[in-house]
C-alpha cells in the first residue's frame, strides 16, 4: 500500500534534528489527507538507534525503519544515498518528506537523482485537494509562491522549510507502531570522500538568541561606511546589532552577528530590520520576534509580509531621523 | 587543474517581479545578473589557479542570448574560456520547460566534453532557490561532491582534495575526496572581484562556444501556479515623509522597548 516515508535526522547529541520533529508533523498530515498510512525512516548505527526508532513507534508512527550499519555512523552522501534509495525500492512510498537541512541538501537531490526523479526542496506549505497533493515553495527570494504538483509517476520527494509547519509533538499513545529493522547493502569503497570531525572556529561571543531589542541591517545599506547609521540607532535602543548573510559575507560584521538559517536564531521583542528584503533563510532565523519594524525602500519586500510596521521609503533618511527622535 | 564554473543568470536584484501572464512562471524584466552565489564559486575557481599557478578555469552556462553577458563579465574577472548553451527564452526547450534534473543533465552534456578536475557552482539560485543543481550534475556526472563549501585545498596534479564546509550552527567540517569532484560553494569563503578595464578588454579575446541544447524530457513536476505571497501579519504601514515616519516609529519604539 502507498505510504508517507517521513525521514528523520537526529543530532551527534542523539536527539532529534528540530527541524525532523516540523517535518514528521508535516508528513503525519500529508498522510492523514491523502489517506495513506505514515512510516519513518532514522539512519545510524544499531547501537544508536533503538531509542529513537522505539520513541517512533510509540508515538504512533505505524512503521518504523531503523536503516542500520555502521557505515551510516557518520553522515556521507555515497551512504545515504544507496541506503535510502535501497528501502524506497522496497517499501515504494507514494510520498518521502524530508527535513530541509544542511544534510538533507546536501544528499535528497542525488537520491532523487539515481531514481530518476526530482526533489520539490524547501517546502514552505502543502495542500491536498481531491487526493491530489501541491506543495508550495517560494521564488525570487521570497517575492512569489510556486505551487509544484507531482507529474512523474515514482515517489514524490519533498523537503520541508524550518518554521514551516508546527513541529509534531505527539506523546506515547494507545496504537504503538512497529520498529523494523532494515540492513542497506553498502560497501566501504563505495564512500568516495572522508568526513572530518567537526569543529567551531571560536567560541561565539555574541548571544543574540537573549536580546530583547535587536537592529538588524541588511543590503540595502549599500555599503560599509554606510553602517554607522544603523549603529547610531542600535545604541539609541540600547540594542544588539545583527545583520544579514550578506553583510558578514562582504566582513562588514562578523558572522556571529548573523540571523537566519545559516546564523543564529532570534526572538527578541522588538526587532527593526533595516534594509533587509527578507529571504526565506533570513526569515526563519527571526520570524519568532515579537514585534517586526521593517524599514526597506522596495513595497514588495518580503520582509513586509512579516512586519507589524512597515516604513517604505529611503533608509538613508529614515534612520538618522529615528535615531535623532529616539534620543530627544 | 582544469576547473568548469556553472553559472546562471539571474533577474537583478532590485528588478521589480511580476507573475507571468499564464500564472505560473515569473516576469522579471530585461535586467539580468551573474547569480550571486555563482559567482563566488567563481571567484573560488580564479583564485585556486593563482595559488596553483597553472590551470583553465571554463565557464558554463545554459540560457538564451542575454547570458552572454554575464560569461562576458566572468571572461572579464578572468575566466579562460566560456560554454554557452543557447536555449529559447521561454517555449519548448527554454529552461522553464525542464526541470532541475533537466536542466543539469543539459550542464552535464556540456561538462562531459572538457572532462574536468574540478566542477565549481554556487550552492543555490537567486531566482528559483532550489539549490540543488550542483548535487544533481554531480550524480549525472559520477562525480563525488561537497556542499556549502567555503575553501579548497589542493595541489597540482593531486588526486585528492581538501575542503572546509560549513555546518549548521556555526560547525565546519573538512573533507576529504578524490578528484574529479563537484563542490558548491557557499558565498562568504571569499571576496568578490570586480572586473577590471584591462580585463575588459582582454575578454573580447577570449573564446565562447555556443553548442545546441539536447531536447528536453518531459518534467517530473509541474508548476500549478505562481502568485504574490500573502502577509501573515497585520502590518501597520506609515506614511509620509522620512521625519514623519521617524517620529511614527520613535513613538512605537518608545512603548515597545521602554525608552
Amino acid at each position: 500500500m502507498s505510504s508517507v516515508l517521513v525521514v528523520m535526522e537526529q543530532t551527534s547529541g542523539g536527539g532529534w534534528h528540530r527541524i525532523s520533529r516540523e517535518a514528521l508533523a508535516a508528513g503525519r498530515r500529508l498522510a492523514a489527507e491523502m489517506k495513506m498510512p505514515v512510516a519513518a525512516a532514522v539512519l545510524g548505527t544499531s547501537e544508536a538507534l533503538p531509542t529513537l526508532t522505539a520513541q517512533l513507534a510509540a508515538e504512533g508512527i505505524a512503521t518504523v525503519w531503523a536503516v542500520e550499519s555502521p557505515l551510516l555512523q557518520h553522515y556521507t552522501a555515497d551512504a545515504f544515498v544507496a541506503a535510502l534509495q535501497q528501502l524506497i525500492s522496497e517499501g515504494k512510498p507514494a510520498f518521502v518528506v524530508f527535513p530541509h537541512t544542511y544534510q538533507v541538501r546536501d544528499y535528497a537531490p542525488a537520491l532523487a537523482t539515481r531514481m530518476n526523479d526530482v526533489l520539490v526542496s524547501d517546502v514552505i506549505a502543502m495542500n491536498v485537494t481531491d487526493g491530489a497533493a501541491t506543495f508550495t515553495r517560494q521564488w525570487m527570494g521570497g517575492k512569489l509562491n510556486a505551487q509544484y504538483r507531482r507529474a512523474g509517476s515514482g515517489p514524490c520527494f519533498v523537503s520541508v522549510q524550518a518554521g514551516s509547519f508546527k513541529a509534531d509533538t505527539s506523546e506515547a499513545g494507545a496504537t504503538a507502531g512497529e520498529v523494523k529493522k532494515f540492513t542497506p547493502q553498502l560497501d566501504a569503497a563505495q564512500i568516495r570522500s572522508k568526513p572530518g570531525e567537526p569543529f567551531r572556529e571560536a567560541a561565539r561571543t555574541v548571544d543574540l538568541g537573549s536580546a530583547p531589542v535587536i537592529v538588524s541591517v541588511g543590503r540595502g545599506i549599500g555599503e560599509q561606511d554606510n553602517l554607522k547609521i544603523v549603529a547610531e540607532l542600535a545604541e539609541a535602543l540600547g540594542a544588539e546589532l545583527a545583520a544579514s548573510r550578506p553583510i558578514c559575507d562582504a566582513g562588514w560584521l562578523p558572522m556571529e552577528r548573523q540571523v537566519g538559517s545559516s546564523g543564529q536564531t532570534v526572538a527578541p521583542k522588538v526587532y527593526v530590520a533595516v534594509g533587509i528584503s527578507g529571504a526565506i533563510q533570513h526569515l526563519v532565523g527571526m520570524k519568532g520576534a515579537r514585534t517586526v519594524i521593517a524599514i526597506n525602500k522596495d513595497a514588495d519586500a518580503p520582509i513586509f509580509e512579516v512586519a507589524d510596521v512597515a516604513a517604505v521609503g529611503d533608509l538613508f533618511e529614515i534612520v538618522p531621523a529615528l535615531t535623532r527622535a529616539l534620543k530627544s | 587543474m582544469k576547473i568548469v564554473v556553472a553559472v546562471k543568470q539571474v533577474p537583478e536584484r532590485d528588478a521589480p517581479v511580476r507573475v507571468a501572464a499564464d500564472g505560473r512562471g515569473v516576469d522579471a524584466g530585461d535586467a539580468w545578473t551573474m547569480n550571486e552565489p555563482d559567482a563566488y564559486a567563481l571567484e573560488e575557481a580564479l583564485q585556486l589557479k593563482e595559488r596553483l599557478g597553472e590551470g583553465e578555469v571554463v565557464v558554463l552556462s545554459a540560457g538564451p542570448e542575454r547570458v552572454e553577458s554575464t560569461l562576458r563579465e566572468a571572461l572579464a574577472k578572468g575566466a579562460d574560456r566560456a560554454l554557452h548553451i543557447v536555449t529559447p527564452e521561454d517555449g519548448a526547450g527554454s529552461l522553464a520547460e525542464r526541470d532541475t534534473l533537466g536542466v543539469a543533465q543539459l550542464l552535464a552534456d556540456a561538462v562531459k566534453t572538457e572532462s574536468p578536475d574540478l566542477v565549481l557552482t554556487g550552492l543555490q539560485s537567486d531566482d528559483l532557490g532550489a539549490g540543488q543543481t550542483g548535487v544533481v550534475l554531480a550524480e549525472l556526472l559520477g562525480l563525488p561532491h561537497a556542499t556549502l563549501v567555503l575553501s579548497v585545498e589542493a595541489s597540482a596534479g593531486a588526486k585528492q582534495i581538501r575542503v572546509k564546509r560549513e555546518l549548521e550552527d556555526g560547525w565546519f567540517q573538512q573533507i576529504e575526496m578524490p578528484v574529479p569532484a563537484l563542490l558548491t560553494i557557499q558565498s562568504g569563503g571569499n571576496r568578490l572581484r570586480y572586473a577590471t578595464l584591462m580585463g575588459i578588454k582582454r575578454a573580447r579575446s577570449k573564446e565562447t562556444k555556443q553548442t545546441e541544447p539536447a531536447a528536453a524530457d518531459a518534467r517530473h513536476d509541474e508548476i500549478v501556479r505562481v502568485s504574490i505571497p500573502e502577509r501573515t501579519r497585520q502590518t501597520e504601514m506609515l506614511t509620509g515623509d522620512a521625519v514623519q515616519i521617524a517620529a511614527k516609529l520613535a513613538e512605537r519604539l518608545k512603548a515597545e522597548v521602554g525608552i
